[in-house]
């Protein structure tokens, strides 16, 4: 996969020079730094109150009792549903419109096709920040406002995602799709059988963006939601700040609740996360 | 035989429907997310719901800073509540919108009004109609540590009782490293808190000025006496180094942590600072000015009913308001919320009056004035800045105060009549 | 792509529809509800946008057309020109130190064998990390001694405390790095694809002409990256403009501050549609936001297009 691996050595000490080494000891240490914050989130987070002045990074008393009191009404549990259920339904629609529409786009030629690739493509220069206001009229006109669906339906099907699978269903071989229309499978079968296994690295960095971009998302689920058991994670954990009296060690381990998910996610499939992103931003 | 049974189920269907129906109303009430008033409006809920068992009440809370938003937004869609709070300052924006309904006189007679609750209820008040009633009042006192007193070989039993005590007091307590880095302040400076209002209403007047004239619609503390009082206020971080604005975030979390020795601040911190336990703390009321003025900010969350409450759900809604303004509620909010009861007879009793921590609070009632705010948040917002531009921009204080008058003007005469 | 459609398809009556019909009913089945979706929810409420901008509405009375009065009223707020100026600040500082960052460290990084799935995961992981929650972390990482973090090390250091997001010349910077420090895993991981994907012949051929690495990433490297950095300068570019989460977060007590020194122009739509509810105002504010972030995309898309 990677084209310099070809000239390294395979030893890893075998060929080091002292700029090297230079190099390393710097890039490790920045990579220190920039967990840093994390770090001393989670530390903070099994302080007791007393200790959270106490700028040690292992604390000197560990314990739970923050976890178990911001977990005791249950809301972060609610919130981490709320954020769950939103964001994989919106990921799942997204991975289904938008290779619909992306291998549409790519496999097919029509009258108007280019017109529809522009204008979805157009959309990506709208920033959400300008829609989130007919939106929220929108949805107070329908009754969306605080609900799942009002989170999730601006984010259903996005051009980023149609753009992304086109490119890559330029990529699959005609004949394959042809062989499958001799066969007789109807057009949807032929997208759903043929098309889409042949692009999942396409899928699953698509999956990923997605899943993450709405699990983090703080601007629309903040203005659409009114109850604070529809919250989202995000919001949920803001609210949840600007209330505890900046008691900063309950504060840390909401913080720290929101992102044990992702980091636990991150470590078990890095490698396939990292590789999503290369591909998606190669093809973008 | 099919056929009947499905009728029967049918007809028992619908007559459950019907029934449940014509059983039990439901109305929804408001407010804004702080968790002992939501607790204490639990259990008032639940007491009506024993009391009236026609009647469910479902409780929907926002954070305070969208609670007016989600009013507004609720107007809209034609789904409100159907009793609500709001903050006494919100009126204009509320009744002016239509979102508030006056109150039926048969239910709440003007003259009842007047003799039970305290004065400051007149804000509720437009044209010939009271629009809400408060289940609890607020007021400002000073808060503080009395093991940093000791410490300081102050006496924890004589508090400050005028501001130069207070400075003094102060000015003993402060505790600063090696650095010099603040370590212990001695009176906490926060002007997103409760500062401003300590700052317009009693700080203002005690220095011989006005906040404001003619119905809290002209600016008034752009004189001699605001720009004193502004000047006393910076004074404490610029010259007597007694606090430091910003220190541990906010006010109320370096008094919290042990690290202020005082702190000037409302009721309803009572019940945050109740979970304290590393240090005994003590209430006093408001220091006197210079002359010997004492002054107070009173404020206070009113209940009203939503203008879409009609027939049915205006009766439940009449009734809820009833109890929820009754001294029963009142001393139950007292309890867990810590505000004052609205209503004189059940605040101003002895035992209250001699309780160490609500004696304060209610004594300083008796001399409260409270403002009749436009919009809250911008209102705030140019005292913030006020403040900031001293401390961080050197501004003089005669030109902070200037700028600040012209602005608040300015929000002030924007605002509908 | 060669269709088995026969020419005069079309207009064969006979077996239903033909073939290229078919094939059309499909198109259109794929398309229809994706199509009413983006104009239902992208399109009309742009429109809408610049409907409502022309008006005063504020939620409670009916809206009254004002024509451009809105935006004679943002040209002339000194608010207005104030987070102008902030909007631009973020992006004019954090894009070219967040690329140059990411830029150096990616290069750097790809030629690291050892550890280097930890190291990279080191950079990475904040990426994922939600922007809401890491900005409470990094406020509490700016406070004034005796609890804040930066502060302590700097008076270990034997430096002079920072006031960080209580000074009006610190505050935006502050909550900047926030902003780059949470996106520079992402940017080092594109930069990364980028590098590998420049074939090593062409390394070979410059070092077989003799050329040092300097001049190898100058000619070569550089160069060949371009097209992910012009993704990379768009795409964090936009990022910058519409900063909101952090400052949101940061700023909490004192919205934008202090005395509005960080306050971007999400902020200020935020502010006046739902604390203010001036929705017409609001409207003609994300209208300038529009256009801005149009006019440098298109800028940058054009300063740094192919010249051949």
């Amino acid at each position: 996969m990677s084209a310099t691996t070809a000239t390294t050595p395979i030893m890893p000490f075998a060929n080091v020079r002292p700029g090297r080494i230079i190099a390393w000891t710097l890039l490790f240490i920045g990579g220190l730094l920039m967990i840093t914050p994390i770090v001393f989130m989670f530390s903070t987070s099994l302080k007791p109150a007393s200790e959270v002045y106490d700028l040690r990074i292992i604390p000197a008393t560990p314990t739970l009792e923050n976890y178990y009191a911001v977990m005791a009404d249950g809301r972060f549990l609610r919130w981490f549903f709320n954020s769950t259920l939103v964001a994989c339904a919106v990921t799942v629609s997204n991975l289904f419109f938008d290779s619909l529409v992306g291998y549409t786009l790519a496999k097919f030629r029509f009258r108007g096709r280019m017109f529809v690739f522009i204008a979805i493509l157009s959309t990506l220069m709208i920033p959400t920040e300008m829609l989130v206001i007919p939106w929220y009229l929108m949805s107070a006109q329908f009754g969306w406002l605080d609900s799942y669906w009002g989170i999730m339906f601006p984010g259903m099907m996005t051009a980023f995602g149609s753009f992304l699978m086109k490119q890559f269903f330029e990529g699959v071989p005609d004949d394959f799709l042809e062989a499958a229309r001799i066969d007789g499978l109807n057009e949807f079968a032929i997208w759903w059988k043929v098309a889409m296994p042949l692009v999942t690295p396409a899928l699953s960095a698509l999956a990923i963006f997605t899943f993450l971009g709405n699990w983090t998302a703080f601007f629309w689920p903040l203005i659409v939601t009114t109850s604070p058991e529809l919250y989202t994670l995000p919001v949920g954990l803001s609210s949840f700040a600007v209330q505890e009296a900046i008691q900063w060690e309950r504060i840390m381990t909401g913080a720290a609740l929101a992102t044990i998910p992702t980091l636990v996610v991150f470590l078990l499939l890095q490698r396939y996360i990292v590789r999503g992103v290369m591909l998606a931003g190669l093809k973008g | 035989m099919r056929k009947a049974t499905l009728f029967a189920g049918l007809v028992a269907g619908v007559s459950m429907f019907a029934f449940s129906a014509a059983q039990a109303v439901e109305i929804q009430y408001w407010q804004y997310v702080f968790d002992t008033r939501v607790k204490a409006m639990d259990e008032l809920i639940a007491n009506f719901q024993k009391a009236n068992p026609d009647i469910t009440v479902k409780q929907v809370t926002f954070p305070y800073a969208d609670y007016q938003t989600r009013v507004v937004a609720a107007k809209l869609s034609g789904q409100g509540p159907d009793v609500l709070q709001l903050y006494y300052g919100w009126l204009d924006k509320f009744a002016s919108g239509g979102v508030l309904q006056p109150l039926p006189k048969d239910a709440f007679p003007h003259e009842m009004i007047e003799k039970e609750f305290f004065p400051i209820v007149s804000a509720m008040k437009r044209g010939e109609d009271y629009y809400g009633l408060p289940t609890a009042v607020r007021s400002l006192a000073l808060f503080y540590n009395k093991k940093a007193f000791t410490d300081a070989g102050l006496d924890p039993a004589n508090p400050p009782k005028t501001l130069d005590e207070m400075v003094a007091a102060a000015e003993k307590t402060t505790k600063r490293d090696a650095s010099g880095n603040l370590e212990q302040e001695g009176i906490t400076l926060d002007m997103a808190g409760q500062d401003q209002h300590w700052w317009r209403e009693v700080l203002v007047r005690q220095f011989g000025g006005e906040p404001y004239t003619d119905n809290d619609r002209k600016v008034a503390y752009n004189s001699d006496g605001g720009k004193k009082a502004l000047k006393f206020y910076t004074d404490l971080q610029l010259e007597k180094n007694v606090g430091q604005a910003g220190f541990m975030d906010e006010g109320q979390a370096a008094f919290k942590a042990g690290k202020a020795a005082m702190t000037i601040d409302g009721t309803f911190r009572l019940g945050a600072f109740r979970t304290i336990k590393d240090f005994e703390w003590a209430v006093a009321e408001l220091p006197a000015g210079p002359d010997g003025k004492q002054s107070n900010f009173a404020s206070y969350f009113a209940n009203g009913i939503g203008a879409a409450a009609t027939g049915e759900k205006l009766e439940a809604a009449k009734k809820f308001l009833a109890y929820v303004t009754s001294p029963e509620a009142m001393e139950i909010w007292m309890k867990t919320v810590g505000e004052l009861p609205a209503r004189q007879s059940a605040a101003l009793t002895d035992a209250n009056l001699a309780d160490p921590i609500n004696g304060p609070f209610l004594k300083g009632l008796t001399y409260a004035h409270t403002t009749l705010f436009v919009d809250e948040a911008a209102q705030r917002q140019t005292a913030i800045d006020m403040v900031n531009r001293v401390f961080l921009q050197g501004q003089s204080v005669d030109d902070s105060i200037a700028e600040a008058a012209s602005a608040e003007q300015a929000i002030l005469d924007a605002a509908p009549k | 792509m060669a269709t088995l459609a026969p020419a005069a398809s079309t207009h064969a009556p006979h077996r239903g529809m033909s073939m290229r019909a078919r094939r059309l009913f499909w198109v259109w089945g794929f398309l229809a509800l994706p199509i009413v979706f983006y104009s239902v929810i992208r399109f009309y409420p742009t429109f809408q946008s610049f409907w409502l901008s022309l008006t005063d509405w504020n939620l409670m009375n009916p809206a009254k057309f004002i024509g451009v009065a809105n935006y004679q009223k943002l040209w002339a707020d000194p608010e207005f020109w104030k987070v102008f100026k902030n909007t631009f600040a973020y992006l004019i500082f954090g894009m070219p130190i967040s690329l140059l960052l990411s830029f150096v460290i990616a290069y750097y990084l790809d030629r690291v064998r050892f550890l280097h799935g930890f190291i990279r995961a080191l950079y990475f992981l904040p990426y994922l990390t939600t922007a809401a929650a890491m900005a409470w972390v990094w406020r509490w990482f700016y406070q004034p001694p005796p609890i804040g973090f930066i502060n302590e090390v700097l008076t270990t250091v034997g430096l002079p405390q920072q006031p960080f997001l209580r000074s009006t010349s610190q505050a935006l910077p502050s909550i900047m790095v926030t902003a780059i420090w949470a996106g520079l895993g992402f940017q080092i991981i594109i930069f990364m694809a980028g590098l590998r994907a420049i074939p090593t012949t062409y390394y070979e051929a410059a070092r077989i002409d003799g050329l040092g690495e300097w001049a190898i990433l100058r000619r070569i490297t550089l160069p060949l990256l371009k097209p992910t950095t012009v993704f990379l300068v768009v795409f964090s570019s936009i990022g910058f403009l519409r900063i909101f989460d952090q400052v949101y977060n940061m700023t909490s007590n004192d919205p934008g501050g202090p005395l509005g020194s960080t306050k971007p122009l999400v902020l200020m739509i935020y502010q006046t549609a739902f604390s203010s509810y001036a929705m017409g105002y609001a409207a003609a504010q994300t209208v300038v936001l529009f256009i801005i972030l149009l006019c440098i995309s298109l800028l940058q898309l054009w300063l740094l297009r192919e010249k051949t």
